[in-house]
């Protein structure tokens, strides 16, 4: 097994995403669940790290609280500069901060079907209140650096899962957040398209300086992560990758 | 901004679209519903209008001629005239019957199909300005002669120069006019009083037989020695001498009320004016079906709010996921929520767009007038507009309670 590292925070000490003891308990007295118990987590900018463990260990609710849906019982979080959670938000407006700070990536790609393509692309920005044209421009910037430019004015019914995908991670991309989610992104995909989604998202996150975490059970795209963090019993436990298979 | 809901509509235009027709057809018939009673409103007004009169004098203590049966002499017109503030006076009847044309042995069955229920008006021949006569003509001419002639509105589908059969005489078509309808929509046609008053009270023969025998079997008709006093009671039983109403021309400056107020006082009778005539049209005559009206509009309102709410809940609740997806990124409830309500208001808008059309195309095949009014059709509009939006409450709630965690699953 691979040493725990120390983690390149300390080299960008008010960027990407801190979580320190990190607690969420679901319901109260007897029937009480404690979901996540301390979670100690950093990614820097740039990075993408890989979330794994089994099913009830707490990934999903620790993607929750990230992005701003829950809201944890205690404990610490910091996304880019700002600290959001600290015993309490720490931010008034948590949808602009979701619309503002955070991509998501899901399992499925969520497309708006009634959306073409660029708007749905250009949707968030043109939420955001940005002018449509600059957000189209954006969009197509994103679509064409993932390689779905030519499908620009489609429909989404009319994407492979593949290309849906891509879009997806458009999407999450679009505004420039500091950090993106993503939820078993390549799990409907087979290994081809998966480590192409991984490549995909290891060079955005380069490009942006984003921090990702990838919460997988995804035996195929575990090697390509360089740090994985296990989580068991609402504790997690820091791993070195192999780090391989995106060339 | 972008407009989502536009882009959902455009992007399942079908179903928006036929829903919208079948929501525009009820519309239409809501539409066509408030047209009728404007219709029955108008008539009232016209019938008013085309009787010429500022009073209505009739039979004591009834509110004839057109709720009520009324009867008076046929002389009283002369007394009338003399009071002061009154121009004219003349007498009127009414009597709503089946009429069709003369027909000879050829077009016997053409005739019968071409039977009308029509209300036949008794009226002083003279001509334009005369009380009761008709506004206008659109073909031939006035009444002129005191016998056999008929000026018919146009709706009966007789034709000018066309026979008609009253009872026992034959008419002609000497003149048509349009939009003359009785209180129950039946179009009118005018005859010379004399006939109008023989027609009305005229009795079959068999009738007339049966009563002589009656009257001659009576002693105190039939005196020994004195047989003109049978004959004087028989001319008086085969002869009326009523008149529905007398209507009234007031000089220009007279006051209908002082005027109104006269004749009750020295000729007892009921007298109505303008305004008086027009509130026992309404208030009586047409309450009823105006009722009835109101009620299919409350029940079709009803149904077409029913309608949107169930086709924008539905449309909402197949948009869960995305709503939530919609969240997650950070779209404003007023965001979510303004998407649903422009869908009901375009629902509502095709629907109102099609019920206008739908309303104005089927208004002329209907039997009775159809008034559809500008402003009737504003008030549609706006009473579209509000249960549109009171139908996408429902779906607004269920939309705004998805869960933006739901985008992210277990
Ligand atoms: N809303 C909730 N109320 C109560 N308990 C919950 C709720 N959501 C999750 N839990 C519990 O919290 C624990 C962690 O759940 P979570 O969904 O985070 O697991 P997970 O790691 O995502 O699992 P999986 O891999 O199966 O998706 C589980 O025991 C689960 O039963
Ligand atoms: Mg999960």
């Amino acid at each position: 097994m691979a040493e725990p590292t120390t983690g390149p925070l300390g080299a960008h000490p008010a960027q990407g995403i801190r979580i320190e003891g990190l607690r969420k308990r679901y319901g109260r007295g007897d029937t009480a669940v404690d979901a996540l118990r301390g979670v100690d987590m950093a990614v820097a900018p740039g990075e993408v790290v890989g979330l794994v463990g089994p099913s009830g260990s707490g990934k999903s609710t620790l993607l929750k609280c990230l992005g701003a849906v829950i809201e944890p019982s205690g404990g610490r979080m910091t996304l880019g500069e700002a600290s959001i959670y600290d015993e309490g938000w720490r931010i008034p407006d948590l949808r602009a901060l979701r619309r503002d700070k955070i991509g998501f990536v899901f399992q499925a790609p969520y497309l708006i079907p009634f959306l073409d393509v660029t708007d749905n692309v250009a949707l968030l920005p043109m939420l955001a209140g940005r002018p449509n044209g600059e957000s189209r421009e954006r969009a197509r910037e994103l679509l064409a650096a993932l390689d779905v430019e030519h499908r620009a004015r489609a429909m989404p019914s009319q994407l492979s899962g593949g290309e849906q995908q891509r879009v997806a991670i458009a999407r999450a991309l679009v505004n420039r957040p500091p950090v993106i989610l993503a939820d078993e992104p390549t799990a409907p995909l087979d290994s081809e398209r998966a480590l192409a989604v991984m490549r995909i998202l290891n060079r955005m996150a380069r490009q942006y300086q984003t921090a990702v975490i990838v919460v997988t059970h995804d035996e195929k795209i575990i090697p390509t992560f360089e740090r994985i963090y296990h989580i068991r019993d609402g504790r997690t436990h820091e791993e070195a990758g192999e780090g391989r298979g995106l060339e | 901004m972008i407009s989502l809901a536009g882009r959902d509509i455009l992007h399942g235009w079908g179903k928006f679209v036929f829903t919208g027709i079948g929501l525009g057809l009820l519309i239409g018939v809501t539409l066509s519903m408030a047209g009728i009673y404007r219709g029955m409103v108008d008539d009232a007004e016209v019938l008013l209008d085309n009787s010429g009169a500022d009073l209505w004098a009739v039979q004591k203590d009834t509110l004839g001629p057109y709720a009520e049966p009324s009867n008076l002499a046929d002389d009283l017109y002369r007394s009338l005239q003399t009071l002061p503030g009154v121009a004219r006076a003349a007498n009127v009847t009414y009597l709503t019957m089946q009429v069709r044309p003369l027909a000879d042995a050829a077009s016997v069955g053409d005739a019968a199909a071409r039977e009308r229920r029509a209300m036949v008006v008794g009226v002083v021949p003279g001509g334009f300005g005369e009380p009761g006569q008709p506004e206008s003509l659109v073909a031939g001419r006035h009444l002129t002669r005191g016998h056999y002639e008929a000026v018919a509105d146009i709706s009966t589908g007789f034709r000018l120069g066309e026979q008609l059969r009253i009872r026992r005489h034959a008419y002609r078509v000497v003149g048509l006019t349009r939009r003359t309808v009785s209180s129950g929509g039946d179009p009118m046609i005018f005859i010379p009083l004399k006939d109008a008053q023989e027609a009305q009270f005229l009795k079959d023969n068999d009738a007339i037989v049966a009563q002589r025998r009656r009257s001659a079997a009576n002693p105190a008709f039939n005196r020994p020695g004195q047989p003109q006093v049978l004959d004087a009671v028989l001319a008086s039983q085969t002869q009326s001498n009523s008149v529905n109403a007398i209507l009234v021309r007031l000089t220009p400056n007279a006051d209908p009320n002082r005027v109104a107020a006269d004749i009750r006082r020295w000729k007892h009778l009921s007298v109505y004016t303008r305004a008086e005539m027009n509130e026992i049209l309404q208030a009586k005559l047409i309450a009823t079906s105006a009722r009835q009206i109101f009620m299919f509009l409350v029940i079709l309102s009803v149904v077409s709010a029913a309608i949107v709410a169930f086709i924008i809940y539905t449309l909402t609740l197949g948009k869960i996921r995305e709503i939530a997806v919609l969240k997650l990124i950070g779209t404003r409830n007023r965001t979510i929520a303004g998407m649903i309500l422009q869908q009901a208001i375009g629902l509502g808008l095709i629907g109102f767009v099609v019920g206008k059309t739908v309303a104005t195309l089927w208004a002329p095949v209907f039997p009775k007038y159809v008034l559809l009014l500008p402003g009737d059709a504003a008030r549609g509009f706006l009473i579209v507009v509000i249960i549109c939006v009171l139908a996408s409450l429902v779906a607004i709630r269920a939309a705004l309670r998805v869960d933006p965690a739901e985008a992210i699953g277990g």
